[in-house]
């Protein structure tokens, strides 16, 4: 969908926008999106890519865009003003970020500012969904929209208790003072500023040269929570009859119960309440969640293997190599080119990635309390509507029937657009008659839960005469499950349609507005291939990206090397962005590129262009034995990063502390990736059941020195955050490992192949006893 | 069933639960204390890290039936308490940094820390990069930069 470049849409140049007062007994302001999008991306020169001209932010602001009218922001008597977010926060601080911009165009102090997340509200259609980096691109507008007429009206209501004109009064710090002095609080005028009939207002939004703390490095809004253990996720809360539950699952991947042949002696067994089976497993409720593990480890269940029992990492590999397609023929003039010059050369670069679990540390937990006639849920979820919708469908229920609390979560690396846990916890207390609260234990979140599907990249680039003629990718991967749609259930049923068509079209449609190479390496293609919908899979951070572009930038490498030249400056020649020329200068800048290192150790430098924004990382890593040697009691050392060099262009920056937060996370994701983090599948189930099996960074591996450079912006729109670190990292730490030693890496994470550091724990149970010995390792 | 008695964050606290229940599950599930998060279960993850005497524990790996009557646990909610003010200087470290994303690991990071920080005291020297690098709890948001600089200031303070 290629969009003029020279039209800017209404709305993008000015800084007037008509929101709303809404009826209400205090001050609620409302804001219309539908004249907040953003600009597209800046004209560039050569053919430009899709993903160039029209990205996956633009498709989900647009979508956005209708019932953005409805987010209000609320001015209460003691002075605070609250809003309650139609995203979801999973520790990417959109919660704080959020709370600024309110803080901002309201004038009232960051404090004051109270962000909640709003619960499932259906009329929002496709304004619920938290995917994409997408939650500050989409939302910056409105959100200041609402906020600045809030403070029209607490204005308005000023002038006429004070007598005076709106012109003359000044707001600052929750108060508006008159030139006499006469001063009066947002907590006094939120009732006189409210009405009993909407109202719409125009307003100017402020300058961001005004800005006082947008762009200002703020704490956590819910860092102090955070540190005394107040913050509640799901299976903190207190609900009223909610025991805990688990459920056993079957020993093959996606296995379904037949029966459970004890069920007597498992209701007889300390704490057990209430068993049941469900589609997904043997499900149990107890007084605690230590006797729901002693039950399931006790049940004896017979089961129905699952879709993929038998088969390994290597059938997978076999079939995804079956299902590439032929790299496209080039086109005639390239062909005519190439015939025609005996020194035009082929670099190949053909990479495998194998599965990766996104497992967040708060594993798929949800509350849930099903009535005959009414069910109320409690979960992490970046998808309230379609869950609202899919769960009213399973229990037989109305929509309205249906509450969905949206709670904060510990983590969510994708994992939590979808809503496998609620689905579940719903399921169960249909079947049982009681509130729920269910937790999946790390073993099944491990090997059961979703994750990254395993792909191959293979990447062809022609060169002659020190230019680069083509530059063909493609892609194959086992599925990308989007059946969570666009946050509500005519995408998500869309996505679900028989055969896999309905997804394919999500995953091309995905792959299309995302993916970008933005060089200028004459003709340039990418093609995405998915098969095999039998893996639990999902957006993890960064979707197809981090692989991509990683066989991607190995690939620039070769063509320095072919041609002789310093993959610095080689790719500082061949970029076509000034932003990204810009970000790859300032880490090869700060972090010393080509400094003179060891034998065994390495830089390397990657580049990477999503999210309306851009990013560079220079790594440096040691493969000396001494690294690789360590010895590690239940994890992996391996070769190490030492040095990190990151700098990040997102636009207009609103909270740069939290900026750089994400980047160190993604950082650390990255180098996981290229390092030690995957899935071995084996005879039909994954071996991984814990972090002693997963082999996420952990200290061990993490970079001694990390650099984030925020780059400075005179951009009036941001861009997206949460997931901008990981796909440089991924790829300058293959890039810096193929340089150290000598050999681009055929698959990653470069360990997979080794041998097994862990002994894989049984599958049936398919849960671990907790230990005993705690007390013996104090320190 | 059995009658269980321990201290908890300064209080002697006393319930009916079988022996063999965990630690972890006897604080979150029946005593509502929430700090201590649940990551794996068998005491790889460290999220549950919580002190038993002044020492890093992990309640999920430890008996009910095995804490006598006299032995003090202390969870996140009562690290503060074990100082002069409103939060112990790690926790201050911790906002200073502002260490946090997700939050779900932090309780746990923060008790390991102080720990680590009282071990090192005990051995008469200072935090080194293999200290830091010997920490086991995980954070999946990877805080671990964060984490490594609040552990430095908050160790100075303490």
């Amino acid at each position: 969908m290629p969009r003029d470049l020279d039209t800017v849409p209404a709305g993008v140049a000015r800084r007037s926008f008509l929101g709303y007062v809404v009826a209400g007994t205090t001050l609620v302001a409302a804001a219309d999106l539908g004249l907040g999008r953003p600009a597209p991306a800046a004209a560039v020169p050569g053919v430009p890519q899709p993903a160039e001209v029209y990205d996956l932010n633009d498709m989900l602001t647009e979508a956005a865009m209708p019932t953005a009218n409805l987010i209000t922001v609320t001015v209460h008597e003691d002075g605070t003003a609250s809003f309650a977010l139609p995203r979801m926060e999973v520790g990417q601080g959109i919660t704080t970020s959020t709370a600024m911009l309110i803080a901002e165009e309201l004038e009232l102090p960051l404090e004051k500012v109270r962000v909640t997340l709003a619960d499932a509200r259906p009329e929002l259609l496709f304004n619920q969904l938290t995917g994409g980096s997408n939650t500050t691109i989409s939302t910056y507008t409105p959100i200041r929209v609402a906020a600045a007429v809030a403070k029209a009206a607490l204005l308005e209501a000023a002038a006429i208790q004070l007598g005076d004109t709106v012109e003359v009064l000044r707001a600052k710090a929750g108060v508006i003072s008159a030139p006499g002095g006469a001063r009066l609080t947002y907590g006094e005028l939120a009732r006189a500023a409210a009405r009993r009939t909407p109202r719409a207002v125009e307003v100017r939004l402020k300058d961001p040269s005004a800005f006082r703390v947008v762009g200002t490095g703020r704490p956590r809004v819910d860092a102090r929570d955070a540190v005394t253990g107040r913050k509640k996720y799901a299976t903190d809360l207190k609900v009223k009859g909610a025991l805990p539950t688990m459920v056993c699952r079957a020993p093959t991947l996606n296995g379904t119960p037949k029966r459970l042949r004890n069920k007597k002696r498992i209701l007889a067994m300390p704490g057990v309440r209430n068993v049941a089976v469900v589609d997904t497993g043997v499900a149990v409720r107890a007084r605690t969640f230590g006797q729901c593990i002693d039950a399931i480890r006790a049940m004896k269940v017979d089961w129905e293997d699952g879709p993929v029992a038998g088969l390994s990492d290597a059938d997978i590999v076999k079939e995804l190599r079956a299902a590439e397609l032929p790299l496209p023929a080039l086109s005639d003039s390239i062909g005519d080119l190439l015939g025609d010059n005996p020194l035009a050369q082929t670099v190949e670069v053909d990479t495998l990635f194998y599965f990766r679990s996104n497992s967040a540390m708060d594993t798929n937990s949800a509350v849930a309390d099903v009535r005959r006639d009414r069910a109320t849920i409690w979960a992490g979820l970046k998808s309230p509507i379609t869950a609202q919708e899919r769960i009213a469908q399973e229990l037989g229920m109305s929509v309205d029937a249906v509450k969905v609390h949206v709670v904060q979560a510990g983590g969510s690396f994708g994992r939590r657009l979808f809503f496998d846990g609620a689905l579940e916890a719903a399921k169960i207390s249909q079947a049982m008659g009681k509130p729920v609260k269910l937790m999946w234990h790390r073993a099944d979140d491990a090997r059961v839960g979703r994750g990254h599907p395993m792909s191959t990249s293979k990447v062809r680039a022609v060169h002659a005469g020190g230019q680069v003629l083509a530059f063909q990718q493609t892609h194959t991967s086992v599925e990308t499950d989007f059946r969570h749609g666009l946050g509500e259930i005519v995408t998500a049923t869309a996505a679900s349609l028989p055969t896999g068509l309905g997804n394919l079209g999500f995953s091309e449609t995905v792959f299309e507005l995302t993916q970008e190479v933005p060089y200028d390496f004459g003709v340039i293609s990418q093609t995405l291939t998915e098969t095999d919908d039998r893996f639990n899979t999902g957006s993890m951070r960064n979707i197809y990206s981090p692989d991509v572009r990683t066989a991607g930038e190995l690939t620039v490498d070769r063509l320095a090397e072919a041609m002789g030249q310093d993959p610095y400056e080689f790719r500082r020649a061949n970029l076509r962005n000034d932003r990204v020329i810009a970000v790859l200068d300032a880490v090869a800048k700060a972090g010393d590129w080509g400094r003179r290192m060891p034998r065994g150790t390495a830089q390397g430098i990657a580049i990477h262009k999503e999210y309306k924004g851009c990013s560079a990382c220079l790594v440096e890593i040691d493969n000396r034995p001494r690294q690789t040697g360590r010895d590690i009691r239940d994890g992996v050392g391996g070769p190490r990063v030492t040095k990190v060099v990151f700098a990040i262009d997102v636009g207009l920056v609103v909270n740069p502390r939290g900026l750089e937060a994400q980047m160190q996370g993604g950082i650390n994701d990255g180098i996981a990736l290229a390092l030690t983090s995957s899935m071995h599948l084996r005879d039909g189930h994954f071996l991984e059941a814990s972090w002693d099996n997963y082999f996420y960074t952990r200290q061990w591996n993490t970079p001694p020195e990390v650099e984030v450079i925020v780059m400075p912006s005179d951009s009036g729109q941001p861009g997206g955050a949460g997931e901008a670190g990981v796909a440089a990292t991924f790829a300058a730490v293959a890039c810096a490992y193929a340089r150290a030693t000598g050999t681009t890496p055929a698959y990653f994470p470069v360990n997979h192949r080794d041998r097994l550091e862990f002994k894989p724990k049984p599958y049936v149970p398919p849960v671990p006893p907790s230990p005993t010995n705690g007390l013996k390792l104090t320190y | 069933m059995p009658r269980q008695t321990f201290v908890l964050n300064g209080k002697t606290v006393t319930l009916n639960v079988h022996d063999d229940v965990r630690v972890l599950w006897v604080l979150r599930d029946l005593l509502g204390v929430t700090g201590p998060k649940y990551g794996c279960g068998i005491n790889v993850c460290k999220a549950c890290t919580s002190h038993v005497n002044g020492r890093a524990f992990n309640p999920c790996s430890v008996r009910v039936g095995d804490l006598k009557k006299t032995d003090e646990v202390t969870t996140i909610e009562g690290l503060a308490d074990t100082v002069d003010g409103d939060l112990h200087p790690m926790q201050q470290a911790w906002l200073d940094r502002d260490v946090a994303q997700c939050g779900y690991c932090q309780p746990g990071q923060i008790m390991a820390a102080v720990a680590l920080v009282r071990k090192v005291r005990r051995e008469h020297r200072s935090i080194t990069d293999a200290d830091l690098d010997g920490i086991r709890n995980i954070c999946r948001c990877g805080t671990y930069t964060r984490i490594r600089e609040a552990i430095e200031q908050g160790a100075r303070r303490m």
